[in-house]
């Protein structure tokens, strides 16, 4: 018979963490029951997926480069979503500020200077920035849920960057594709290592981990964060304003996807593409959650959401498995952790109601 | 077992638990037909849980019920009204946008046409003193007028036994009067009433024999005839209750908080807008604020401690300063401390433990900000000293709020204010839901208060409460404020007036 569910007295502690482990238990055993169904066997699969690439150091070199972009994303979603402000629309702020930074790398085309990357870098902030403070604004004034207005943001970033990868941006030497230049030498971030594309944006991501880490955990603005998205109405009592949080939750978000954006571009890609990443922002959402909305947790998740970049690649190449693989797993991972997520406030009892129908006859 | 046969209910070994807590336990009950039976108890006592499972809300884990003799077994509550039992709620479950007849004929188990319906409400309504209009939009009628649907709605069904959770809470002490005189007659018809409150006087107005629980656990049922208040309360809460000690009086000095109209429009539809707001609240003194619920009660806390702000600086002056259009921080610095009613989520964060509550209001006033950073330290020590200095009992300061009782979660919001030294304190409903031994604690609090030379504005629709504590009385309707009387010259059925926006006839000695 199905297990009875019964609420706990007080959320449990352990299964905060638990349940992530328990979520990545759950997603192997259906990539296994998946790759069955697909014809494959699920060992040789499963080493291409997640052992794969990280045997080599320079995969593991790539796992940071992948991981670079969630880091940063993740932490900046997790801050918002403390508050109970859902911006799901970091792709498209993503994406504005990899544009902005972009052109402003190209505007300074094979010019030098120490100035230029700090000035790509900034432009790709207030890129993102600006894309966030249109849903802040729309939030605000006119109470628009920003869970709709930043995703369908996002769609129109994603065509706002092709068409100026068409149009005014286009390479002029590109034989008419729509790409731009490659970006000068004093426009491209410096990598870490040799022979590999690991570069400081790395740094920039942990940095990032550590000021969100003290910022949520010691600062008034955390505790502000925390309080508006436990329960508004005690913020409000204690004189904080929920739109004031709305406004800084949008802006950091977006001002941190959009670095994030403009540090791929000047980073691994080294030009404007009409894509210029794999669907990053949205990612970065389920990586918040695993990584429980904490800086830390959030880094350890960005780590095993971009093995899953990586090893759907490797199972394209080895296996001839299609690409839309990782989109699976990501999927399963974030569908068992909502799931497994009902443990923290709820536990199971497996053995039969304990029922006295003590009804006194006589 | 003939001998039930006499009674129309039995409820033998109700129990029932919840995670960690036995809510009934044991609990016994009988009642006859015309007779008016209370269930008594504090919070928490256990007689929602109870009525509950009469009335096949909840499932009883062990116990057995008997009605008219028989063994039942209640499974809905569609299943209770088919029996003849019928319940009005403390919280109503109308449509405003419906009329009369339209809400009650939605909660009809079976169909039948309008207008029949409206002639039966205009029968009932007219028989029983229950004026009540069936074409009438819900949201144009007062709480009481809204809760006459309830009752018709319930005598529509021709029940055998009407159960009836604490239904004066919304009401005015007239409209209280004549709601007793309907379930007297009701009662001589021969219908048994399940009368539950926790007010001692209007159990000996009205019921004949009342079954007192405590913590779950039946006490006695007794005869309310032979009892006084003050036995009914000791088997309430297991003690003799100790007598409100009034603090020396100090005489009002000067003025600290003065409110002069500052019109704050109604946030959305359902809302109050305040209009008519005049009130001097002056060193040493207590004011009460009497009122039936949603008559802007909780509208007039906001516009007092900075959530909703004025247009005008001038309209709301606390010691001297205009701050009518500062929000809470600043008002907190000018020294207005407030507590509002609902105590999770406004009072304190659920979630949060009891260090990060106590900082809630407190950073401000206490600097518990060094350098930016929350200084944890000095948080944790205060939060502790609330702890020790109010007598909350919790296993540390470690816990989130919403664990803690409602009793021992308002003295630790109480303390908190109370901590800051404020010059002025505002607290709505302060011992709503609070257990009569912490209830007591809290009056104490705010009258020691008050003679060290603080103003106290206490809002609440405990009128006993606020006659008991206030040096000066009134009353807000419709978010209008009354004149403000001396409670001393001022009789309950005057403050009854006051709380249906009744001006008192001029003659009466006011303090403007």
């Amino acid at each position: 018979m199905l297990p009875d569910m019964i609420k706990r007295q007080t959320p449990s502690k352990m299964m905060v963490y638990l349940s992530p482990v328990l979520a990545l238990c759950l997603t192997l055993l259906a990539g296994i029951f998946l790759f069955l169904i697909m014809g494959v066997s699920p060992l040789d699969a499963l080493h291409a997926f997640f052992i794969e690439p990280v045997s080599s150091l320079y995969g593991l070199s790539e796992l940071g480069v992948k991981a670079t972009p969630l880091v940063l994303i993740g932490v900046a979603l997790s801050l918002g979503f403390r508050a109970g402000v859902w911006n799901i629309g970091a792709e498209g702020q993503l994406i504005i500020g990899g544009l902005c930074g972009g052109a402003v790398a190209l505007y300074f085309y094979q010019k030098t200077g120490f100035y230029i990357i700090p000035l790509i870098l900034l432009a790709g902030i207030a890129g993102g920035m600006l894309w966030a403070a249109i849903v802040a604004f729309l939030r605000t004034q006119f109470n628009a849920n920003e869970i709709l207005t930043s995703l369908m943001l996002s769609y129109v970033a994603g065509l706002l960057l092709n068409l100026m990868v068409h149009g005014p941006l286009k390479d002029p030497e590109g034989f008419n594709f729509p790409e731009s230049r490659m970006l000068s030498d004093s426009a491209i971030l410096p990598t870490l290592f040799e022979a590999t594309r690991f570069h400081i944006g790395a740094l920039i991501a942990l940095l990032v981990v550590a000021v969100g880490r003290v910022l949520i955990a010691k600062t008034l603005l955390g505790y502000q964060i925390k309080v508006m998205g436990d329960a508004p109405d005690a913020g409000e009592h204690a004189g904080f304003s929920r739109s004031r949080i709305i406004w800084i939750t949008l802006l950091m978000s977006g001002g941190v996807a959009g670095l994030a954006g403009i540090i791929e571009v000047s980073g691994p890609i080294g030009q404007l593409l009409p894509s210029i990443s794999p669907g990053y922002g949205f990612t970065a959402i389920i990586v918040a959650y695993v990584g429980r909305l904490h800086p830390l947790g959030v880094l350890f998740a960005a780590l095993l959401l971009a093995l899953t970049y990586l090893g759907g690649e490797e199972a394209q190449m080895i296996l001839n498995l299609p690409v839309a693989v990782t989109g699976v797993f990501q999927g399963l991972l974030l569908f068992f952790l909502l799931a497994s997520d009902v443990l923290i406030h709820y536990r199971l009892q497996f053995k039969k109601r304990l029922t006295v129908e003590t009804v006194v006859k006589s | 077992m003939n001998s039930t046969s006499t009674y129309l209910l039995e409820l033998q070994g109700m129990r029932k638990a919840f995670p960690g807590v036995l809510a009934t336990d044991n609990v016994d009950l009988k009642i006859k037909p015309g007779e008016v039976h209370a269930l008594l108890g504090e919070n928490g006592a256990g007689k929602s849980t109870l009525v509950k499972m009469i009335y096949g809300i909840l499932k009883a884990d062990a116990g057995s019920i008997y009605f008219n003799g028989k063994p039942v077994e209640i499974n809905s509550p569609a299943q209770a009204r088919e029996l003849g039992i019928a319940m009005v709620f403390q919280h109503f479950s109308l449509f405003d946008s419906l009329s009369v007849v339209e809400n009650i004929s939605l909660g009809m188990d079976h169909a039948c046409s309008m207008d029949e319906l409206a002639n039966q409400i205009t029968e009932l309504s007219n028989r029983y003193g229950l004026p009540l209009d069936p074409q009438r939009h819900v949201y144009t009628l007062s709480v009481g007028e809204r809760q006459r649907i309830e009752i018709i709605r319930c005598l529509l069904q021709k029940p055998k036994l009407l159960v009836m959770d604490e239904p004066t809470s919304v009401l005015t002490p007239q409209e209280v009067d004549k709601l007793f005189i309907t379930l007297k007659r009701l009662a001589e018809e021969g219908l048994a009433i399940l009368y539950i409150s926790h007010k001692l006087n209007e159990i000996k107005a009205l019921c004949r024999n009342a079954t007192v629980l405590r913590h779950g656990k039946k006490i006695d049922t007794v005869e309310v005839d032979e009892e006084s208040t003050q036995t009914l309360a000791a088997m309430m809460m297991g003690r003799e209750l100790k007598e409100f000690k009034h603090p020396r009086k100090s005489e009002p000095g000067e003025i600290r908080l003065s409110v002069n109209d500052p019109h704050i429009p109604a946030a959305d539809k359902t809302g109050i807008s305040l209009q008519i707001l005049n009130l001097t609240v002056r060193a040493g003194e207590v004011v009460g604020i009497s009122g039936v619920a949603g008559n802007g009660q909780d509208e007039l806390l906001a516009a007092l401690n900075g959530e909703k702000r004025s247009s005008r600086a001038d309209s709301i002056i606390i010691e001297g300063r205009a701050v009518g259009r500062m929000g809470p921080n600043e008002r907190r610095l000018s020294g207005l401390a407030s507590v509002p009613e609902k105590r999770l989520g406004h009072g304190a964060v659920p979630d949060m433990d009891l260090v990060e509550n106590a900082f809630l209001t407190s950073f401000t006033r206490l600097r518990l900000i060094r350098y930016g950073l929350i200084d944890r330290e000095k948080t944790v020590e205060f939060a502790k000293k609330i702890i020790r200095n109010f007598s909350v009992k919790t296993p540390g300061s470690d816990v989130p709020a919403s664990s803690l009782s409602g009793g021992n979660l308002q003295k630790f919001i109480i303390g908190r204010e109370l901590m800051q030294n404020p010059e002025i304190l505002i607290v709505s409903q302060p011992t709503w839901g609070v257990d009569a031994g912490a209830a007591l604690t809290i009056r104490q609090e705010l009258r020691e208060l008050a003679a060290e030379g603080a103003a106290v504005l206490v809002i609440s629709q405990d009128l006993d409460e606020l006659l008991e504590i206030s040096d000066r009385i009134g009353a807000i309707c419709g978010g209008r404020l009354s004149r403000f009387y001396p409670t001393s010259s001022i009789t309950t059925e005057q403050v009854g007036m006051l709380m249906a926006g009744v001006c008192l006839e001029e003659g009466m000695p006011h303090v403007a």
